[in-house]
């Protein structure tokens, strides 16, 4: 494309993705999508940041990378060699650190050096080396229910560098730490990046903290859902050690903001059903306290600024904000959001009126919803048995993600008093019924 | 100032003087048990004549502790074999795909099939491979032990490798560990609490079918293993109550003792393979841990051993790494599979196809039709038992579970009544029912119960003690007393504990029932109409296609029962009174 991606591919590539797209079978035979057609080059000297919603396929595009799931079409190749198995030349940091917890520090460390056939002595001295330079001199005979989480993710990565990786994969290595450990680890790894003795020559990190994919990449892979693909790719060139005040900074994270939240190019589906559109994750009360916080910032707020105002993730607030998009209570431009008539009038209403008026949002404007009332409002009377909207989502979505959206779909219509749930038979009773029912069984007054 | 004691170099000393303590008892301990092994080996040994072997021991009360250690060196060469069988079989069905197809119906058969029943049938094999010596008929009580206590550690191990941690199974391939080092440093460790819990209960079970194995009655012939189940089996010949009393006072010492000297020690230590972040909240102490623990001993013969462990490293490494391929030819791989398939399946119909021929031959097919009939008899004893137990025991389960004070005292004794091998107690009771002139047809239900009631009761109390505290203090709050709270607190609380207890109970009364449908004491024999005293009468009088054919009817009642009826209570517990949130 421009000059600067040609100097880019000129540098050797260490793992390449060609047009990986990856399927699980569905619940009928049907293939569901998760990645679809994802070309990724993993180059030496740079660190590159997937980010991206739950669900974009983001882990799912790691582990192919690792070697560790096999794509249904496309390859992986590492220097050149198509993958048959793990990938010999990567080492992988986990969410949840992923330590044997009967072994101590160092015996863990050891691990993989033990693997290779490394001898004994020569074990012991490299393990011992990793954990002084990962700053853990002293809890060798430790054992990790004894560490804290920062100290075991610390452990993690001695674990994965002591064997001296061409790239190291984390799966958001970070996402379990407490904000001011995170903190620390970042910069001591981009200590240890900016050392000349640094062995790994690549970085690849899985992310969905803006802010962090900002902090350390150089290359940001935004990915985008149903099914996963690359949305864009956005280059940082600011300088290292990054600022996270400077304006070149927020710039970036609005972009960023604003493509995650933005609309596809590509032409939208003339009906919106519920398996082209799926609710996002968000309960009523977390609708309700986002529409409140924008209209105490008089009816227009900053994403970014409101992430950071909460302490929230992008996986946290943008599911509560395309939910509140999708219902029509906020209008979100770019990075900013604005509160819409609907929302402020469903929020300045008492109890009954805004569950009238929710009611009436969610039939409009929610699929799922909205094709459960009416198949209620069609059937014989008026209640129909859960599994009936579970064969019609199993079409589209892996068995949990239909759980989910049927949770939430209930959830939705329990607040607006669409319809009733049963969970000991399973059955959806359309409301009004419900209503005359409670009504004829009532004593006579 | 004087708030910091003085450094004392006495309390190193002090130190120095406990490891020392610790490892004389140690070595002095090890010592014993080399010298014993040593003298029991030597009888194992003894010269064997099928037509001249003994029959029954003697009742002598200083040949007891020797009967003990003998009677407890089978058990644990049968706990030995059965860990080396889970290990193998399991790893097998776990990692091969089309093995396991084929290994997890036959276990679930295996488990099913009366334990004594493949003692009938298998006596004449080991005979024929030991033929000279005594070890042939050791084997048969081996084995026998061995078919109670490993399909139930197998299928422990099994589901541990299933249901291993991903993100554990993820670092594993990415760290390109071998296939032994994966085995050693992952899938044990991470099997280790399921095994040794199951161990554990297994081996509380198994004491039964030592005893019921030490004096083996086939085609007529009657071969005694010296053992405190035939000490037992000839004082009972002999109407000594007093030896009796003794033995069963010696059984108790046993139980209890290798309770303390080794399963509490090992429970306690595989704690340390706990894979959640903490630990449980009320964890096992051991005293003997202790010991072993403060003792150098241990540490020195692991540094001795290390080498060993190195080169096995190397040598096993040409096995591959612990990786499945990503690519694999699916054609190839359906073809295989086909092929796979239609072998297994002629092996079986043939096979199935010869034991009804020799079943024609022998006594006729419609002897099936007879043992279905004297199953429904058996049945009927097993669901009186249930209900019984249930009714019983329930209530007290619960008292005991949801009083921690009492549960304390109350769960180790009830862990030594559910081991304690209810057989002991048979000709006691025989001979109650002889002086009583109680039928055995009512009688045998409460010897069956005997040793199958405990289960009921030790899941209740686990499940009592394990209602959260909250729902308690929710169900005082809002003054929930008598049959209500029964009705909505206590028995859905505790319905998945009962579920697990009566399905164990149940089938340890299937298989108590051949033992416990024919009883004998001194000269009377009581016999019940039942399926299991089908098959013992059919193993006592050599007739091996009636004994095929009783076995398999009850394995059929057992599998049936157990899809059509324990599964779906099982699944309805699961899905709808566990009381994990989410």
């Amino acid at each position: 494309m421009t000059n600067a991606s040609a100097a880019l591919r000129e540098r050797t590539a260490i793992v390449e993705v060609d047009n990986v797209s990856k399927s699980f079978d569905g619940a009928d035979g049907r293939p569901l999508t998760v990645l679809d057609s994802v070309s990724l080059t993993l180059q030496e000297g740079e660190i590159v940041a997937l980010l991206g919603k739950s669900g974009s396929g983001k882990s799912t595009l790691l582990r192919t990378v690792a070697g560790l799931i096999a794509p249904s079409r496309g390859e992986v190749r590492y220097r050149g060699q198509p993958l048959n198995g793990a990938n010999p030349g990567v080492s992988m940091v986990f969410q949840t650190f992923a330590l044997m917890p009967w072994l101590t520090v160092q015996a863990n460390v050891e691990l993989g050096l033990q693997a290779r056939g490394v001898p004994e002595a020569e074990r012991r001295r490299r393990a011992l080396e990793a954990i002084d330079i990962i700053g853990l001199d002293g809890f060798e005979t430790a054992y990790p229910k004894e560490l804290s989480g920062g100290m075991r993710q610390r452990v993690g990565f001695a674990r994965a560098l002591v064997v001296q990786p061409d790239a190291l994969l984390m799966d958001e290595p970070f996402s379990a730490l407490d904000v001011l450990t995170a903190e620390n680890l970042r910069n001591e790894l981009m200590a240890l990046w900016s050392r000349p003795d640094f062995p790994t020559k690549a970085i690849c990190i899985v992310t969905h903290n803006i802010e962090e994919a900002v902090l350390l990449a150089d290359r940001i892979v935004v990915l985008g859902a149903n099914p996963g693909h690359v949305k864009a790719e956005v280059p940082v060139h600011l300088p290292r050690p990054r600022d996270r005040r400077s304006p070149t900074f927020d710039a970036l994270v609005d972009q960023l903001y604003a493509v995650l939240t933005g609309r596809e190019e590509t032409a939208a589906p003339k009906t919106s059903g519920p398996l082209t559109h799926p609710l996002p994750d968000a309960t009523v009360g977390g609708l309700a306290g986002l529409v409140e916080i924008v209209y105490a910032h008089n009816g227009q707020t900053d994403l970014p600024d409101l992430a950071e105002e909460l302490s929230f993730e992008v996986d946290d607030l943008l599911p509560l904000v395309d939910a509140a998009t999708m219902l029509g209570l906020l209008e979100v431009e770019g990075a900013q959001a604005f509160l819409t008539d609907a929302g402020r009038q469903w929020y300045t209403a008492d109890i009954q009126t805004s569950k009238e008026i929710f009611a009436r949002l969610a039939v409009d404007k929610a699929p799922l919803v909205r094709t459960i009332v009416k198949a209620l409002e069609n059937s014989e009377d008026g209640t129909l048995r859960d599994d009936f909207f579970r064969d019609l989502l199993r079409r589209g979505y892996t068995p949990d993600h239909t759980e989910k959206q049927l949770d939430i779909a209930i959830d939705w219509g329990r607040y607006g008093e669409l319809f009733d749930y049963d969970a000991d038979t399973g059955e959806l009773v359309l409301s009004e019924i419900a209503a005359a029912l409670s009504r004829d069984l009532a004593p006579p007054q | 100032m004087t708030l910091l004691r003085p450094y004392s170099p006495d309390g190193a000393v002090v130190r120095l003087r406990s490891r020392y303590v610790a490892d004389a008892f140690v070595l002095v301990a090890v010592a014993v048990l080399f010298w014993l092994l040593l003298r029991l080996a030597h009888g194992i040994g003894a010269p064997f004549n099928r037509v001249s072997a003994p029959s029954t021991v003697s009742t002598d009360p200083t040949n007891l502790p020797y009967y003990a250690a003998r009677s407890l060196l089978r058990m644990f060469v049968a706990l030995a074999v059965s860990s080396a069988f889970s290990l193998a079989y399991a790893t097998a069905a776990a990692r091969l795909r089309r093995a396991e197809k084929v290994l997890l119906p036959v276990l679930d058969v295996l488990q099913s099939v009366p334990v004594l029943g493949f003692l009938a049938v298998t006596l004449s094999l080991w005979l024929t491979l030991f033929p000279h010596t005594m070890l042939g008929v050791e084997a048969a009580s081996v084995f026998a032990i061995f078919t109670s206590q490993a399909w139930n550690m197998t299928f422990a191990f099994y589901h541990s490798l299933i249901t291993q941690p991903r993100e554990l199974d993820e670092a594993a391939r990415m760290l390109r560990m071998t296939k032994w080092q994966r085995f050693w440093k992952l899938d044990v460790p991470s099997g280790m609490i399921p095994l040794v819990w199951n161990g554990m209960m297994s081996f509380g079970g198994g004491w039964f079918f030592l005893i019921a194995s030490e004096v083996i009655s086939v085609n007529r012939h009657t071969y005694a293993l010296p053992g405190i189940g035939s000490y037992v089996a000839a004082a009972s010949q002999q109407r000594e109550l007093g030896r009796m009393g003794l033995a069963i006072a010696v059984m108790v010492v046993m139980v209890i003792a290798v309770n303390v000297v080794f399963w509490r020690p090992l429970v306690a230590w595989a704690e340390r393979f706990r894979v959640e972040q903490s630990a449980a909240a009320d964890v096992p102490h051991s005293v003997v841990l202790n010991v072993l623990r403060r003792s150098s001993v241990p540490a020195l013969v692991g540094r001795a051993v290390r080498p060993v462990g190195g080169s096995l490293d190397r040598l096993a490494r040409p096995f591959g790494l612990a990786e499945y391929p990503l690519r694999i030819e699916a054609r190839r791989r359906r073809a295989a599979d086909v092929g796979f398939a239609a072998v297994v399946a002629t092996l079986l119909a043939w096979g199935v196809v010869r034991m009804l021929i020799y079943i024609d031959r022998g006594t006729g097919l419609g002897e099936f039709g007879h043992a279905f009939a004297l199953g429904l008899a058996t049945f009927g004893r097993v669901v009186v038992l249930l209900v019984v137990s249930s009714l019983v025991w329930a209530p007290i389960g619960v008292w005991i579970g949801m009083n921690p004070r009492v549960s304390r005292y109350a769960q180790p004794v009830v862990q030594v009544l559910a081991s304690f091998p209810a057989n002991f107690l048979f000709p006691l009771f025989t001979l109650l029912l002889v002086h009583t002139g109680v039928s055995i047809n009512l009688g045998g239900i409460v010897l069956m119960s005997l040793g199958a009631q405990w289960y009921v009761l030790f899941n209740v109390i686990a499940g009592a003690s394990a209602i959260p505290t909250d729902l308690r203090e929710a169900g005082a709050n809002l003054r929930l007393r008598g049959l209500l709270r029964w009705r909505r607190l206590v028995l859905p609380a505790i319905f998945p504990a009962w579920v697990t207890g009566a399905i164990t109970a149940a089938g340890g009364a299937w298989n108590a029932s051949i033992v416990a449908e024919v009883v004998s004491y001194g000269h009377h024999t009581l016999v019940a109409t039942g399926l299991g005293a089908y098959i013992a009468q059919s193993t006592t009088s050599g007739n091996f296609p009636r004994t095929l054919v009783g076995v398999a009817v009850m394995s059929v009642y057992v599998v049936g029962l157990n899809r059509l009826f324990w599964r779906r209570l099982y699944r309805l517990a699961e899905k709808r009174y566990s009381l994990q949130q989410g």
